[in-house]
């Protein structure tokens, strides 16, 4: 490819027209319209399972639709494969990355394309690589394995891939769900400057209503598979689009933040150390404190040491030095210490981490008195009776909608297994609270059902350990926060003493 | 003075044994390796290097050709590997499983075929030599050098370039590394790990037929002694390296040819526990190279043992 070829201005009209698609008697899509102009960045808003992947995976050609067309540049076209949209010029950035993680880049951008020679000249493909980034603002170094790359330099790999590909649709799927605020801002800026100069159109996914107003001209907003509102960003305020896109829903109201009287100390965690899989250190020198009604949010990137601390504090990973205390007595994290101490927790995607998928719902709830009276009455006897009954009691007070006790708890929507697990952590009483990512890929209404159970917990004088990668959460429901980088805590402030872009500029650590 | 001789026959002993014993670890490692980083584990190797030695030795026998024998061995593996690539796709299959039930299976397929060919002799391999310049009848004997075992270094090399340097090597490796990401490329992930097991099995048949048509040459039922599944332990120390393969097959290799180099010289006693050092080589590799939390470095990324 040029550099003159390059910096013409190609960016390509693509229009949705009456789109459909049913999966058995499901609607997933209903007669969904939608343009995105040359030259614009458009923003798909929805709920999780208001169709928006499955639109894009039509335009894809991952789905056939039921009916409907797609117009590239106004004319019809049809995609009955993934190569057949690349050939059209549409291009597709996932959630997840889909780069090889023991290729260099320059591998990865080599293979990615569809005349790749049998044998390779990297000579040659060095400099037309080079001149090739020359022509955009993307930069990554081409000799590293992807797997040495930091999260904003992949994600910008992805879209250099799709730009190499002289993609000129793209379609970003939430692709800031795994940068820092900071990355985020750099990777939309420069896309943003792209359609600018007319050498990109650009389709995002996201429910981040921050991203729409910041860098969108247009917007489209799906619920239940429909087109429910849109229309030119600056038309629209973000109290229009929320209620576009949550409907008639009720949502919970947050539980107001009580004030708490005297702090006591109950949780501590005093130097604590662990290693990775790798056994390279994951976790150094934590050293955090939580008292009684506080709840102590931890931000920061995936990947910087917050899933080892939580394995650390739930049992699942050795210490290799430091200490746990509670109410200044020394703690490990064993069965009888939890019950003892009164410590629950729960995470996100609840049936991989804190759940047995194939075991029934009363047995899963029952996971923390199973060898206690009155379920289990004489030694090492299960008596089912008391078990169902007290799952049915838990049901109906967390409004779990399950088909009855004894359904294996995979067969229920995430929504409804996270709820099924809230009962089982949270009806007794809760000294210590460990939450992770608690609402990761919930709807609406199960958000703010979580969040206002959390909030009630450190109103009724728990300590709240929140560990989160959304950074909305923290500020919603922290009194303090803290951001780990790199395994260690980089910065500590009271929720009252900080802002957003303190916290967002600690994330990004020392880059 | 016999200590030296004795020392000095021992080690040109295990030099010629390393470069013997090595060749079917060789191509068996290599076979394994290629398929591994395609993202699937053949155990079936073991069954498809017992066939291959008994594809191998028959073919010589009735044609008189042992080279059309090591073409036909390494069309036998390729088509044992076929058989595994095409279990392998069906919904719900674990590769090892099939891999042991290949290694079964191949194997008591060529006991079976094989009864016949136990007494015959067939025309054997030729070797080429290399020891001409020196006098010494030790050096000359060790320095018979087999024509595959040259041919698996040049493999070896052609395979190690090609991983890097051509389009179908970073195909095979985004296939073992990443199959979502494979698939979002348009590679068919299905047809290149059967082509990538077939290949291996290739190789494979042919370091069969070495067993059987060079060293120790001829056809028995105890021709292997697992040799196949100790080049599934070779691939790991190697790394997935061809070159590493190459390094550690030899090391296996003269490992193998202790115990007969010590008894060439006498010492015959612990002539078992040294025919045994193989296998303690395997087990001590095993150890040192896992751990209880790591996962093992440098491993494709959609082996079903590192996933």
């Amino acid at each position: 490819m040029s550099v003159a070829e390059a910096m013409t201005p190609r960016a390509i009209d693509v229009e949705t027209i009456g789109m459909t698609k049913t999966f058995g008697g499901l609607t997933a899509l209903d007669d969904v319209s939608l343009r995105v102009r040359p030259g614009s960045f458009h923003a798909l808003l929805g709920e999780n399972g208001a169709g928006k992947s499955t639109l894009v995976k039509c335009m894809m050609g991952f789905y056939q639709p039921t009916r409907g067309q797609v117009l590239v540049n106004e004319m019809e076209v049809s995609i009955p494969t993934p190569r057949a949209a690349h050939a059209l010029g549409i291009g597709m950035v996932y959630q997840h990355f889909t780069l090889v993680p023991s290729l260099t880049a320059a591998e990865n951008l080599v293979i990615a394309r569809a005349e790749c020679p049998k044998v390779i000249d990297w000579g040659r493909e060095r400099k037309e690589l080079n001149a090739f980034l020359e022509t955009t603002p993307f930069k990554v170094p081409l000799d590293m394995p992807v797997s040495s790359l930091s999260a904003g330099e992949k994600q910008k790999l992805e879209i250099l891939k799709q730009l190499y590909l002289d993609q000129r649709l793209l379609i970003l799927d939430e692709p800031t769900s795994v940068l820092t605020p900071d990355e985020a801002d750099e990777v939309l800026g420069l896309l943003r400057g792209m359609t600018e100069a007319r050498d990109l159109s650009i389709l995002m996914i996201t429910h981040k209503f921050r991203e729409v107003t910041a860098y969108a001209d247009d917007v489209t907003v799906l619920r239940r598979g429909r087109v429910v509102g849109g229309g030119r960003v600056a038309d629209l305020s973000v109290g229009d689009m929320s209620r576009m896109m949550i409907g008639e829903t009720e949502i919970r109201e947050s539980a107001s933040r009580t004030e708490q009287k005297g702090r006591t100390l109950k949780l501590e965690l005093a130097g604590l150390f662990a290693d990775d899989d790798e056994e390279l250190p994951a976790i150094e020198a934590i050293s955090l404190k939580v008292h009684a009604g506080e709840i102590l949010g931890i931000a920061g990137v995936s990947g910087n040491g917050q899933s080892e601390l939580i394995e650390v504090l739930s049992g699942q990973r050795p210490l290799q030095d430091g200490r746990i205390f509670i109410d200044a007595k020394p703690y490990d994290p064993e069965r009888q210490m939890m019950d003892r101490f009164k410590v629950f927790g729960f995470s996100e995607e609840p049936l991989h981490n804190v759940a047995v998928p194939r075991m029934s719902v009363a047995e899963n709830m029952a996971f923390r008195s199973f060898d206690k009276a009155p379920i289990s009455p004489v030694w090492g006897w299960l008596s089912p009776l008391p078990m169902r009954n007290r799952a049915r009691e838990l049901i109906a007070a967390y409004r779990v909608k399950t088909p009855s006790t004894d359904e294996p708890i995979e067969n229920l929507s995430g929504g409804n297994v996270q709820r099924a697990i809230l009962a089982r952590e949270l009806s007794g009483d809760v000294d210590v609270l460990i939450v992770a990512n608690p609402c990761f890929g919930l709807d609406f209404a199960s958000v703010a059902e979580i969040r206002a159970q959390i909030m009630d917990q450190r109103n009724q004088g728990a300590a709240v350990l929140l560990v989160s990668e959304d950074l909305d959460e923290i500020l919603d429901l922290a009194d303090t926060v803290a951001v780990m980088s790199e395994g260690r805590v980089s910065y500590q402030s009271p929720m009252e003493n900080t802002d957003r872009a303190t916290i967002g500029h600690a994330m990004a650590g020392h880059h | 003075m016999t200590g030296d001789a004795g020392l000095t026959t021992v080690l040109l002993a295990m030099f010629a044994g390393a470069i013997r014993v090595s060749t079917p670890f060789l191509f068996v490692s290599l076979g394994e390796m290629l398929t591994e980083k395609s993202g699937r584990i053949n155990l079936g190797l073991e069954g498809t290097l017992v066939f291959g030695a008994m594809s191998g030795y028959a073919v010589s026998y009735h044609t008189g050709s042992p080279w059309f024998g090591v073409l036909v061995a390494g069309v036998c593996g390729s088509v044992f590997g076929a058989l595994h690539g095409f279990l392998c796709k069906l919904p719900k299959v674990n590769d090892i499983a099939i891999g042991i039930a290949l290694m079964l299976f191949g194997t008591g397929l060529a006991f079976f075929f094989g009864k016949a060919y136990i007494q015959p002799s067939a025309p054997r391999l030729p070797s080429l030599s290399f020891g001409a310049w020196s006098d010494h009848p030790g050096v000359r004997q060790a320095l018979e050098i087999n024509p595959l075992f040259l041919l698996g270094i040049a493999l070896a090399v052609f395979l190690w370039w090609s991983l890097k340097n051509t389009r179908y090597g970073l195909i095979i490796r985004t296939t073992g590394d990443s199959a979502p990401a494979a698939l979002a490329l348009g590679i068919d992930v299905n047809q290149v790990r059967l082509l990538s097991t077939m290949a291996g099995g290739f190789f494979a048949g042919i370091g069969g037929s070495f067993l059987s048509l060079y060293y120790p040459g001829s056809w028995t039922e105890g021709l292997s002694s697992g040799q196949g599944l100790m080049a599934v332990a070779l691939v790991i120390f190697a790394r997935w390296n061809p070159i590493y393969c190459f390094w550690a097959a030899l090391l296996f290799g003269a490992a193998g040819a202790l115990g007969p180099a010590l008894q060439s010289i006498g010492i015959s006693r612990g002539y078992h526990f040294f025919n045994a050092a193989p296998y303690i080589l395997t087990l001590f590799i095993m150890i040192v190279s896992t751990s209880r939390r790591r996962s093992l470095k440098g491993a494709p990324g959609e082996l079903s043992i590192t996933k």
